[in-house]
Parts: structure tokens; C-alpha cells; sequence
């Protein structure tokens, strides 16, 4: 190998560590600047950019509710009901206003919501609330009033839903009919509807199936008086999006919706069909509700008698699979139950992390005093190993955090002070490598290489274990676990990328140096001290007993002098007396 | 530290040598009383002190507690459910634990804001949490699925890498010696039980493999080359001459462990961080002894007794033998 081969691979290394590290936080930090310069930085790439890498709950104070979800009609719940149910959550969520929250599935039937601060009771029940899909007959409709909200988005102040004058009669003059009998709608009601803001709505999600309903669209733009409850949403067997055909069934070149009930449901669904059709506007409408709000409300304009409805307007492709999913969400048999609901203050979410750090900069501090102890000046390369895993750990973990919003937790900061260990293993073993070839009279150069490709061996199978432990963890494990999984995946990936990149490299160098290359003291690397026979003008030759370590010492051990293979057969029986003394 | 390296030198080249794979005799008693130990007194104690995660219940924590009084919150908890036999500890400076058994939400709302007055608080300072006997299960249940997983892959593994399933043998009773050995000092120090814990013992399992398969390597390297050496001595030698590593290792991965256990006992007190480090503590402690203890001399005895070694290892003595006579004979003249 040319003398100088080592020189080169070494920069190069170092030259693809560089641009690796450069490449990251040049990505994070346009995206950090955009973002911060950005006024509305929603929907766009750099998105939630930040330097400061997002914390879990338990650090940043906050609850968080595991939800189990419970198939009402018996039988488990499958992994696509579980997904629908979290868009359900989510929607609920976001109506009361609560930001930031985060929602994730848990295994197979958790659903786990992270809120900042601390929800009242009002908040839970809603969330842990069924879905209910339900159809309404519509009574009266108009654009809703007072939506008191800001020009810029936000409301001036918080209104409070309206309540109507007790003096008020809240009971029908007559025994209404059917459910577009406009008899349900009382005084009280009445003016209920006329003073509804859809800005400060009631608590509509636990609305009584068979009495009326004041409530909003979706978008708060348009209010309603509806009819009990007709048709529940469990009655549909299936919602599909696609083109509306006509009757000769040619593609009308509209969105669609295509509904499909059940049994019982389909009777019902064509006895409402048959009575709204004959009504006149806006009693023709039938509202589609979930959870109390009306997300969408067509006009009926035939008797639905074989349970197949097919709803179009002026729908997009996307607006109508939104509403197929919508329509299919709601049949959902599945309701909540809060398995868990922890609290964490902000105080001691603080306290917890910067105990955390402090812990962490403890032990990094007694690592360092301990390497020095060990190897010396080799404890500088560790150091600036330990430093360029920690750089890129925190760089990944900022990334991480704005694309994939991933949290920092307690348990994911007890995974990376225990990397400081995992990863300073790897020079451990790479150094004690080195160590041994120079104790077999190499000189540093040739033992660097020698010691490298030894010792690359073994951190790549001891990491593979690693890495194996940390990813079944990560795909089995829950809540807690997985953060820490996911540190411990993360380190072990970049204790391999620092140690091929970065600490070999380095060693490369140094050897070259007159510091290392000859030894010093202080080196850590003195192969006098290592137990090396000097046997002059750098080169060492080690004791007659380490001579069969290279490869073709067998084939040399064959050809030695009797008088040689005595004094060798007398050094190793002599070491490794099986009695355990010293010679 | 001139004369740690000369230590780790004399390891290399045989001048000293601790016969650790002749004397496994004896680790394998120390291991057995030991195991027994482990099970048999947290038994005796009544079993295992599990967290509230695990059994159920409602936890009150107060920040900037104005005392530390903690029969202030027994009274206080006590005032409102009488049947309620709450658990107070110390958290931290100026924290205060509750745990009750589980509340109604009712229940909860009153203690805690109680427990805010109790304490001359906020009610934001008095975090509340209330988990369900079932979600602790669920995440035990979970952890010993991808336990079972993890060990049947790394076995598999290792047994690929090393080309030889004794390894992986040695390896997994060499991790269920020290799983065992953890969770026995658990229970004897009477410590709950919680699933930071768990996150540790199943951490202990990654580190112990690890760790087993850095000296493994070493091993399956001494034992390939061709030498004079029978097959337990070159084994013995591979672990003699990882020594220092193992030292070196076990200290620099203990020394953080070590911090954040003083951090999480002292400043702290119960929590997440002292869960998982007292559990790493001890994980790492067993998990290096045993590599050296329990799985190299398993591996030796595993092997020793193939007949291709059995011939190798007669072959060797045999040659052996008649050096040394030469020797002598040499000596004699």
C-alpha cells in the first residue's frame, strides 16, 4: 500500500462527514430562517422549522390521554377504523380550539392525544364521545350571524353560546306529525336559532337523538333548525366517491357521492326520502350530522326506495371522497375509553429536563476525565468523537422534530446519555485493537490499518444487535418505549457513521504525527509501556510469543528451529497455566 | 495509569492469565445461588411493588410545594376519600406525590383542588393522573412481545454471524442470568416496578448481547487462527485479553448511567430517570460480569466436547507433551 493511500482516504472521509453535517444543518437552517420569517408558514416545506428540537409532554407539562377505542358491535378494531377514528378525534379537537395537540395510534386499539396545559372535563367528554353520524330533517335554514370573529383570524374576544330566556315556552303547541312538522319549533327555539352564533356554539356532540337541534355547518357559515333524529349513521353499509351517472346510466361528468344502507335503515331512509320530497325548500333538505354538526345538507329530490342514495353538487373530486370518508367515519362502530389521563405540570416537565441535561453533562464530563485517564492525548479523539455524534444526534433529532414532528421525551433523554456509553465502546474496542498490534511490534501506521479492519468487524456485529434490540423495540413497543427506541436506533446509526468517518480517519492522521507516531509518553500509544520489544529506528518487535497473531504464522511456527519452538512452547505453557498465577 | 496498560499487556500476551473458562464450575454455582437469591427473596418479601401503571390509580403531583409536610396531604386526601389510603413521597426539592387508588373524576377534581389549598398552590401546580389497570398491562404485554421477538432474531443473528448456535446459546443464558439478577434486585430493594423500569430491563438486553458479542468476536478469532492452544485456553485467552476492554467499556458506560441515577435519586427523586437508570445500573454491572463469567466459559464447555475438537485438543496435548519431554531431555544434557 503507497504510504500516502491512508492520507487520502482519511480526507476524503472527513471530506464526506463534512458535507453530511453541512448538507443537514444548511437544510435546517434555511428552513429555521423561512420559517421564522414566514408570516403564515402553514402547508408549506419548512413548516415547524426550529433549532430547538419539540419536547414530549412529559417535559413541556401537558396531558395526555390514552383512548382505548371499543367496537360496539363486538370483534376488534381494524387498523383502517383505527386510522378513521383519529381523523375523528382530530376534528374533535380542533373544534375546541385546542392547538398543538398531537394524536397517534398505540398498538392495535389505543389512540393516544397529547394536549398542551390541562382540558376540562367538557373537553374529554367530547373526545371520548362516540362518533355519531346521524340524518336530520332540515326546518330552517340561513346564513349564520354573529360569527364574531377578528379580520385577522383571531377572535377579539371569546364569546359564550347564547341561552334563551327561561320565560320562553320550550314545548310544542301541538303533537308535531313527523319530523318536518314545524310545529317542534317553540318560541324558546326560535329564538335560540335567531341568536345563534356559530362562533360560540353549544355543546352539541351529546345532542338528544328525538328532540330538535340548533346548530352550524362545519364551516360555521351556515345555521340550522333541525328535525330528531331519522336514519342513524350506522345504518350505512358503504359510501363511495366517484362520477354521477344519470338514469340511462352515461357519466353526467359530476362528483358524487354514492351511499349505500342497510336493512331496517333503507326502509327508513325511503320513508323520510318519500315525505321530504314532496316539502317545500328548505324542508326538502335532509342534514347529514356528525357529532351535532351538519356537514353537509342535500335536497332530496326522489324517494330513495332502493337504500342507494347518490348525492351530488358542486363537489370536486377530493371534496367528495372527503364526504364519502366523512359519511363512512361516522359508521363507525367504535366509542372511547380513557384508559389513562396523565397531568404534567410545566414546572416539573422543566425540572425533569433540565435534571435530565444536567445528568448528561455530568456523566459526558466523567467520561472524558476517565478516557484521559486511559489513553492520554487518544482521549482527544474520543472527545471529538463524542462531539461530532453529539452534533449530529441533536441536528437529525431538529429535523426529525420539524418533518416527522417528533418529540423529544424523558425516556428518549435517558437513551441518548446511555449512547455516550454505547458509542465511546467503539473507540474502546478500536483503541484496545491498536493497541494489541503494537504490542505485536507493528508500528502505528501499519496498526491503525490492521487494528481498523479487526475492530470494524466487531463494532458492526455488536451494533447490528444494537440497532436489531432498538428496532423491535420501535415497531412492538408503546409510548414511553418507543422514544427510547428511537434514540438508541438513532445513536446506534450514528455511532457507526462517526466511527467510519470521523475516529479512524482522525487515527489515520495522527499516526502520521511525530506526537503519536513515535510514541510519546503521553500518547497513550508508548508501545514501550504496550509491552513492544524496541528493536531500534522505529521499528518494534514484539515478544517471541505474539509472533503466530499474523496470518501466516502457522506456516512460520512449522518452519522454526527446534531451539526456537522450545523457547516459544516454554513462554505460552507458562503463560497460560491453567492455575491462574504469573509466571 | 503505566502500570494499567502493562496489566492490559500481560492479558494480551499471556504473561498473566486468569483461568476464568477452567474454574466455571464455580461461576456456575455462584451464578445458580445467586438466581435462587433473586427469586426467592422478593418472593419471600410478597412479590413485586408494582407502579400505579400497573395496578391502576389516581397520582397528584405538586410543584413549589410551600411545605413538605406529607401528612398534610394524607389529611387532606383522607378528608375527602376516607377509604383512600394515599402514598406520599418526596419529589424532587419541593414536590409532593400522592398516589391514591383510583378516584372518580369527581373525587379527583376536589382532591386535587384541595390539595392546591392543602399547599398554598395553584391548581396548575397540582398535576393529576389517573391510569387504568389495563394500559400498564397493555405496555408490559407489548414489552415481553418484543422481547420474545428480539431474542429469537438475535439469536438467529448470531448464530448467522458467528456460524455456530453455541454462541447464541451461551449468549441468551448469559442475558437471562443477568434479566434474572436485575429484576432480583429490584424486588429485594422493594423498588416499584413502573415502565421506565421496564424500559430498562429491556435496554439491559440490547447492552448484554452487545457486550457478549464484542468478546464473542474476540473468541471466535483466537479459536479460528490455527495455535497449540486446547480449545478452552484459547477461549480463556480471547477473554483474558478483552479484559481491559470490558473494563473500560463497562466503566465509560456506567459513569452516565451512574450521573443520571445520583441526578434522578437525589434531585429528582421518583421518577422516569431514576427508574430506568437503576435498572441500567445494575443491567450493565451483571451484563459485563456475566459475558466473561457465564457465557465465554458456556461457549468452552459447549464446544469442548464436539469430537473434532476433542481430536484437535488431544493432537495439541500430545504435541505438547513431547515438547516438554524434548525440553526436559534438552535440560537433562
Amino acid at each position: 500500500m503507497a504510504r500516502s493511500t491512508p492520507v487520502k482516504k482519511a480526507i476524503r472521509s472527513l471530506t464526506w462527514l463534512v458535507v453530511l453535517m453541512a448538507v443537514l444543518a444548511g437544510l435546517n437552517t434555511a428552513a429555521s430562517v423561512l420559517a421564522g420569517t414566514t408570516k403564515d408558514e402553514s402547508g408549506k416545506w419548512f413548516a415547524g422549522a426550529s433549532w430547538v428540537p419539540e419536547l414530549a409532554l412529559d417535559l413541556q407539562g401537558g396531558t395526555q390521554l390514552t383512548l382505548a377505542a371499543q367496537n360496539t358491535e363486538g370483534g376488534s378494531v381494524t387498523r383502517e377504523q383505527l386510522d378513521q377514528a383519529v381523523n375523528i378525534i382530530r376534528q374533535r379537537i380542533n373544534a375546541t380550539g385546542v392547538s398543538e395537540s398531537q394524536i397517534n395510534t398505540q398498538g392495535t386499539n389505543n389512540i393516544v392525544v397529547s394536549i398542551p396545559g390541562k382540558p376540562d372535563k367538557a373537553t374529554i367528554d367530547r373526545i371520548e364521545a362516540a362518533a355519531k353520524l346521524t340524518f336530520r330533517p332540515v326546518l330552517s335554514t340561513s346564513a349564520a350571524t354573529n360569527t364574531a370573529v377578528g379580520g385577522d383570524g383571531n377572535a377579539s374576544a371569546s364569546p359564550t353560546p347564547y341561552s334563551p330566556p327561561a320565560s320562553l315556552p320550550a314545548t310544542p303547541s301541538s303533537q308535531p306529525t313527523d319530523g318536518s312538522d314545524l310545529a317542534q319549533v317553540t318560541p324558546a327555539l326560535q329564538d335560540l336559532y335567531t341568536n345563534y352564533n356559530c362562533a360560540a356554539p353549544d355543546d352539541v356532540t351529546t345532542a338528544p337523538d328525538d328532540e330538535p337541534l340548533v346548530t352550524c355547518d362545519q364551516d360555521g357559515a351556515a345555521k340550522y333548525i333541525l328535525g330528531p333524529v331519522e336514519v342513524s349513521g350506522a345504518g350505512i353499509s358503504n359510501a363511495t366517491s366517484g362520477l354521477a351517472t344519470d338514469s340511462q346510466g352515461t357519466f353526467t361528468g359530476q362528483w358524487a357521492v354514492n351511499l349505500t344502507f342497510k336493512g331496517q335503515s333503507s326502509e327508513d331512509f325511503r320513508d323520510v326520502t318519500s315525505r321530504l320530497v314532496k316539502l317545500q325548500p328548505p324542508q326538502n333538505q335532509f342534514a347529514i350530522v356528525l357529532d351535532g354538526t351538519v356537514i353537509t345538507a342535500p335536497a332530496s329530490n326522489a324517494a330513495i326506495t332502493n337504500g342507494k342514495a347518490q348525492i351530488t353538487g358542486s363537489f370536486t373530486a377530493e371534496s367528495a371522497k372527503t364526504l364519502a370518508d366523512q359519511l363512512k367515519y361516522g359508521a363507525l362502530p367504535i366509542n372511547f375509553q380513557v384508559q389513562s389521563n396523565e397531568n404534567i405540570s410545566a414546572t416539573l416537565g422543566t425540572a425533569q429536563l433540565v435534571g435530565g441535561l444536567v445528568a448528561g453533562l455530568i456523566g459526558l464530563i466523567l467520561v472524558i476525565i476517565y478516557s484521559v485517564v486511559q489513553y492520554r492525548a487518544l482521549a482527544f479523539v474520543t472527545v471529538l468523537s463524542l462531539g461530532v455524534a453529539a452534533a449530529l444526534t441533536y441536528l437529525v433529532i431538529a429535523i426529525m422534530s420539524w418533518r416527522v414532528d417528533y418529540r423529544l421525551s424523558l425516556a428518549g433523554v435517558a437513551g441518548l446519555i446511555v449512547a455516550i456509553g454505547i458509542t465511546a465502546d467503539s473507540f474502546i474496542v478500536y483503541f484496545e485493537r491498536i493497541r494489541d498490534e503494537l504490542r505485536d511490534g507493528r508500528g502505528l501506521e501499519s496498526a491503525v490499518e490492521s487494528g481498523w479492519k479487526r475492530a470494524l468487524r466487531t463494532i458492526l456485529a455488536s451494533d447490528s444487535i444494537n440497532f436489531l434490540a432498538a428496532v423491535v423495540l420501535y415497531i412492538l413497543a408503546v409510548s414511553d418505549v418507543k422514544g427510547f427506541a428511537f434514540t438508541l436506533l438513532l445513536t446506534t446509526l450514528i455511532d457507526v457513521v462517526v466511527v467510519v468517518l470521523f475516529t479512524h480517519p482522525m487515527m489515520q492522521l495522527i499516526a502520521r504525527s511525530r506526537f503519536f507516531g513515535e510514541g510519546h509518553r503521553f500518547s497513550g500509544l508508548d508501545p514501550a509501556a504496550l509491552g513492544a520489544v524496541y528493536r531500534g529506528r522505529a521499528q518494534f518487535r514484539a515478544p517471541v510469543v505474539n509472533g503466530k497473531r499474523q496470518r501466516s504464522a502457522g506456516e512460520a511456527q512449522r518452519r522454526q528451529t527446534i531451539a526456537e519452538r522450545k523457547a516459544q512452547q516454554g513462554a505460552v505453557e507458562n503463560g497460560t497455566t491453567p492455575d491462574g498465577k504469573d509466571d | 495509569m503505566a502500570s494499567f496498560s502493562q496489566f492490559g499487556s500481560d492479558l494480551y500476551t499471556g504473561k498473566r492469565s486468569y483461568d476464568i473458562v477452567g474454574r466455571r464450575r464455580t461461576w456456575y454455582l455462584v451464578a445458580l445461588v445467586v438466581i435462587v437469591v433473586s427469586l426467592v427473596v422478593p418472593w419471600l418479601r410478597g412479590g413485586y411493588q408494582l407502579g400505579i401503571e400497573f395496578t391502576g390509580g389516581s397520582e397528584f403531583t405538586i410543584s413549589n410545594a410551600g411545605t413538605l409536610d406529607q401528612s398534610v396531604a394524607t389529611r387532606t386526601v383522607e378528608s375527602i376519600v376516607p377509604e383512600g389510603v394515599p402514598r406520599v413521597s418526596q419529589v424532587g426539592q419541593d414536590g409532593i406525590r400522592v398516589q391514591t387508588e383510583q378516584l372518580t373524576d369527581r373525587q379527583t377534581t376536589e382532591v386535587q383542588e384541595a390539595l392546591a389549598e392543602a399547599y398554598d398552590v395553584s391548581d396548575d401546580e397540582v398535576a393529576s393522573t389517573y391510569i387504568g389497570a389495563t394500559w400498564g398491562a397493555d405496555v408490559l404485554a407489548q414489552a415481553i412481545r418484543g422481547l420474545v421477538i428480539f431474542l429469537a432474531l438475535a439469536a438467529v443473528v448470531m448464530a448467522l454471524y458467528f456460524r455456530t448456535w453455541k454462541m447464541s446459546v451461551a449468549a441468551m443464558a448469559a442475558l437471562l442470568h443477568d434479566l434474572l439478577i436485575t429484576a432480583g434486585v429490584y424486588g429485594i430493594v422493594g423498588l416499584e416496578v413502573t415502565p421506565a423500569a421496564v424500559i430498562g430491563f429491556l435496554t439491559i438486553l440490547g447492552y448484554s448481547l452487545y457486550d457478549t458479542v464484542v468478546v464473542f468476536d474476540k473468541v471466535r478469532e483466537n479459536t479460528s487462527q490455527e495455535s497449540h492452544r486446547t480449545f478452552v485456553q484459547s477461549v480463556n485467552l480471547a477473554v483474558n485479553q478483552t479484559l481491559v476492554r470490558s473494563i473500560n467499556t463497562s466503566v465509560v458506560a456506567l459513569l452516565p448511567v451512574a450521573a443520571i441515577l445520583f441526578i434522578g435519586s437525589y434531585v429528582l427523586g421518583a421518577g422516569t430517570l431514576r427508574d430506568i437508570s437503576l435498572a441500567l445500573f445494575i443491567g450493565i454491572i451483571v451484563g459485563t460480569y456475566s459475558t466473561i463469567f457465564i457465557a465465554s466459559p458456556m461457549y468452552a464447555h459447549l464446544r469442548e466436547n464436539e469430537p473434532k475438537v476433542q481430536q484437535a485438543d488431544a493432537k495439541k496435548r500430545q504435541a505438547a507433551e513431547r515438547r516438554q519431554r524434548e525440553v526436559d531431555a534438552a535440560a537433562e544434557v
